[in-house]
C-alpha cells in the first residue's frame, strides 16, 4: 500500500499538506515542510484559543477556581515582596553602623589624640570623630543640664571616645572588627551599635525561612487544584478523547487542549494575584509614608518590581502548566476506546 | 492488504473470542464479515486497527505487521483506516460537520482544505443540509450515515464497517451497500461486518463466516 516513510508508521492516505504544483526534489519538500509548519502552529493557536474559550463558557466555575489559585499565589507574592522591602530599609541602615570606641581613663589627652591619628590611616575605617574628654563633659553638661553639679566634680569622670564608620557592612566582619579594637590597649571598651540589626536581620532569616516554606506549600496547592480542574475536564470530555483516538489522535493530540488550560489558568491567575498584590501595596503606601516620617526618613515602597512580577507570572504559568501535565499524565493513558 | 495468521484473542475474562483465524483480504477486495451475535466480528474489526492486541498469531496490515507497532504507532495506523462503528461513536457536543471534521483536524489538513472535504463527504451520504445540526436532532439512520461520512472522509486505503446498517431499512442499506461498492470501485479495501445475510447474498461479494470464533468458510 502506501510507500514507508518511517521506521513503522503507516502514512495516511491523502497528504495533509497542499499537494505538490512545482517540481519535485528540494523545492518540493520545502512547500511540504512550510505548508506542514504553517498548520501545526495553526493548530496550537486554534486549540489556545479554544481552551480560553471552553474556560469562559463556565465562566463562574473558573472564577472559583482562579479565586482560590489567586489567593494561594497573592500570600507568597505579597510576602516575598515585604521581605525585600525590610532587605532594602536593612541594607539602607548598615551602612550607618558606627562602632564607639571607649579609650582607656588613663590615657592621657595627647595619647588619645596619637591614638585617632593612628586610626586614620587605616582603610578599614571610611570616618572618624574624636570626641576628647574635654568634649564630651561638655556636651553632656549641654544635654543632661547638671552643668552646675559637673562643675563640683574635681576630675573629668568621662572617657575619651572614637566614633569610627567602619567600611565593612557584613555582620561577621563588622564583630571582628570590633574584636580587633577591643583587643587594643588603648581601648577600654568597642561598642558596635548594630545589635538590634543583628536581631532583625536573624528575624528576617527566620521570616524569609517561613515564606519560602509558606510558597513551596502554595505552590504545591496551585498544582494540586490545577490538576484537580484538569482531571475533571478530562472526565468531562472523556467521549471526545475516545473518539478522538478512535480515528487517529496521538496522545500529544489528545493532551493538548488540557496543558493549554492549565497554561490559561495559571496566567490569569497570576494576573488577578499581581493586580492584588499590587493594589495591597497601594493601601500600605500612605500609612508607610508616615511612619517614616516619624522616624525623619524617606522609604518609598517597592511593589512587586519587574522580576518579582515576572517571577509571579513564570512561576504561576509553569506550575498551571506542570499540574495540567500531572493529570493529564496520571489519567488520559486509561481512557481508551473499548 | 489485510492478513490473519493464526490469530487467537482471547479476552481478560478467559473468553475467547477468536480461535486460529486465517485469512487474506487483497488490495481493492470487498469482502463480508457474518456470524450470529457474539461470533466475534467485532472483535475481529477492532484487532485490525489495534482497539485490542491479538493473544496469538500475526496481523498484517498494508506493510505492517500489527506486532511490530507499538504504542505510539497506532495514531498512524488508525488514520489509514475508516473505521463505521458498531455504535456510531458520535460527538453530540458539536455539529454533524464538526464530527466530520475531526480526523481531518487531527491529521493536520488546511481548514479550508478540510471543510471542502467534509461537504464532499457530506454530499455522498446525502446529508449535505444538515451540517449544521447536532447528531442528537438526527434519526439513527442518519447518524449511522455521518458517522460513515466521518469514516470517508480522509479517503482511507482501508474501510472497515461493523453493522452499519443495523439501523436502516432495506431501501436506506442497499443505498449504504451501493456507497461502499462506490469506494471499493476507486481502489478502497471493504471489509463489512453485517448478519444481513440477504442484504449480503444481494451484493455477490466474499464472506467471511464466523462461528464461535472460528472462521468456518471463506467464499
Ligand atoms: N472487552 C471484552 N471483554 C470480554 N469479552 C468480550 C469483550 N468484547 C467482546 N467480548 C466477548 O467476545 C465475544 C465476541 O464479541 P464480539 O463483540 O466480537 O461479537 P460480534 O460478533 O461483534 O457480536 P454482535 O453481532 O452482537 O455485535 C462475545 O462473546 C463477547 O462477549
Ligand atoms: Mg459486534
Amino acid at each position: 500500500m502506501d510507500k514507508k516513510r518511517g521506521a513503522v508508521r503507516v502514512q495516511p492516505t491523502p497528504k495533509p499538506v497542499a499537494e505538490p504544483k512545482g517540481p519535485r526534489g528540494a523545492e518540493h519538500h520545502h512547500i511540504d515542510r512550510k505548508g506542514h509548519s504553517d498548520n501545526w502552529r495553526r493548530h496550537h493557536v486554534d486549540v489556545c484559543k479554544s481552551a480560553l474559550r471552553k474556560l469562559l463558557t463556565t465562566p463562574v466555575a473558573s472564577a472559583m477556581t482562579i479565586a482560590v489559585l489567586a489567593i494561594a499565589l497573592t500570600l507568597p507574592g505579597f510576602l516575598f515582596s515585604a521581605l525585600d522591602n525590610m532587605r532594602t530599609i536593612a541594607t539602607g541602615w548598615e551602612g550607618e553602623t558606627r562602632i564607639s570606641l571607649y579609650l582607656q581613663p588613663s590615657l592621657s589627652d595627647a595619647d588619645a589624640d596619637r591614638f585617632g591619628r593612628q586610626l586614620m590611616l587605616r582603610d578599614d575605617i571610611a570616618a572618624i570623630d574624636m570626641i576628647s574628654r574635654e568634649q564630651g563633659l561638655r556636651e553632656f553638661a549641654r544635654i543632661s543640664g547638671f552643668s552646675d553639679v559637673l562643675d563640683t566634680l574635681s576630675d573629668n569622670p568621662l572617657p575619651a571616645v572614637v566614633v569610627l564608620m567602619p567600611t565593612a557592612t557584613s555582620t561577621k566582619d563588622l564583630g571582628l572588627l570590633r574584636a580587633s579594637f577591643e583587643a587594643l590597649p588603648e581601648v577600654d571598651e568597642a561598642v558596635l551599635d548594630m545589635e538590634w540589626l543583628q536581631r532583625l536581620q536573624a528575624i528576617m532569616g527566620l521570616a524569609s525561612r517561613a515564606v519560602y516554606v509558606l510558597g513551596v506549600l502554595l505552590g504545591l496547592t496551585v498544582l494540586l487544584v490545577i490538576g484537580n480542574t484538569i482531571r475533571v475536564a478530562i472526565e468531562s470530555r472523556r467521549d471526545e478523547i475516545v473518539v478522538s483516538k478512535l480515528v487517529g489522535a496521538t496522545d500529544a493530540w489528545v493532551r493538548r487542549p488540557f496543558l493549554y488550560t492549565g497554561f490559561w489558568y495559571g496566567l490569569i491567575a497570576a494576573l488577578v494575584a499581581w493586580v492584588s498584590i499590587q493594589a495591597a501595596w497601594l493601601m500600605l503606601e500612605q500609612p508607610v509614608e508616615q511612619l517614616a516620617q516619624l522616624y525623619r526618613s524617606h522609604y518609598q515602597l517597592q511593589g512587586l518590581g519587574l522580576m518579582g512580577s515576572l517571577w509571579l507570572f513564570i512561576c504561576s504559568v509553569l506550575l498551571g502548566w506542570a499540574g495540567a501535565g500531572l493529570a493529564v499524565h496520571r489519567h488520559l493513558r486509561d481512557i481508551e476506546p473499548q | 492488504m489485510i492478513q490473519f495468521n493464526h490469530v487467537s484473542k482471547r479476552y481478560a475474562q478467559g473468553h475467547d473470542a477468536l480461535k486460529d483465524v486465517n485469512f487474506t483480504l487483497a488490495t481493492g477486495e470487498m469482502a463480508f464479515l457474518t456470524g450470529h451475535s457474539g461470533a466475534g466480528k467485532s472483535t475481529l474489526l477492532k484487532l485490525i486497527m489495534l482497539m485490542e492486541r491479538p493473544s496469538a498469531g500475526q496481523i498484517q496490515v498494508g506493510e505492517q505487521q500489527l506486532n511490530a507497532l507499538g504504542r505510539r504507532d497506532i495514531p498512524y495506523l488508525r488514520r489509514s483506516i475508516g473505521v463505521v462503528f458498531q455504535n456510531h461513536q458520535l460527538l453530540f457536543d458539536r455539529s454533524v460537520f464538526d464530527n466530520i471534521l475531526l480526523p481531518l483536524q487531527i491529521s493536520g489538513f488546511a481548514p479550508d482544505d478540510a471543510a471542502r472535504r467534509v461537504r464532499a463527504a457530506l454530499d455522498k451520504v446525502g446529508l449535505l443540509t444538515k451540517e449544521k445540526m447536532s447528531p442528537l436532532a438526527l434519526s439513527s439512520g442518519e447518524q449511522q450515515r455521518i458517522g460513515i461520512a466521518r469514516a470517508i472522509v480522509h479517503k482511507p486505503k482501508i474501510l472497515l464497517a461493523d453493522e452499519p446498517t443495523g439501523n436502516l431499512d432495506p431501501q436506506l442499506s442497499a443505498e449504504i451497500m451501493q456507497l461502499f461498492t462506490q469506494f471499493n470501485r476507486v481502489g478502497t479495501t471493504v471489509l463489512i461486518a453485517s448478519h444481513d445475510i440477504a442484504l449480503i447474498r444481494s451484493m455477490g461479494r466474499r464472506v467471511l463466516t464466523l462461528q464461535s470464533g472460528r472462521l468456518l468458510s471463506d467464499g
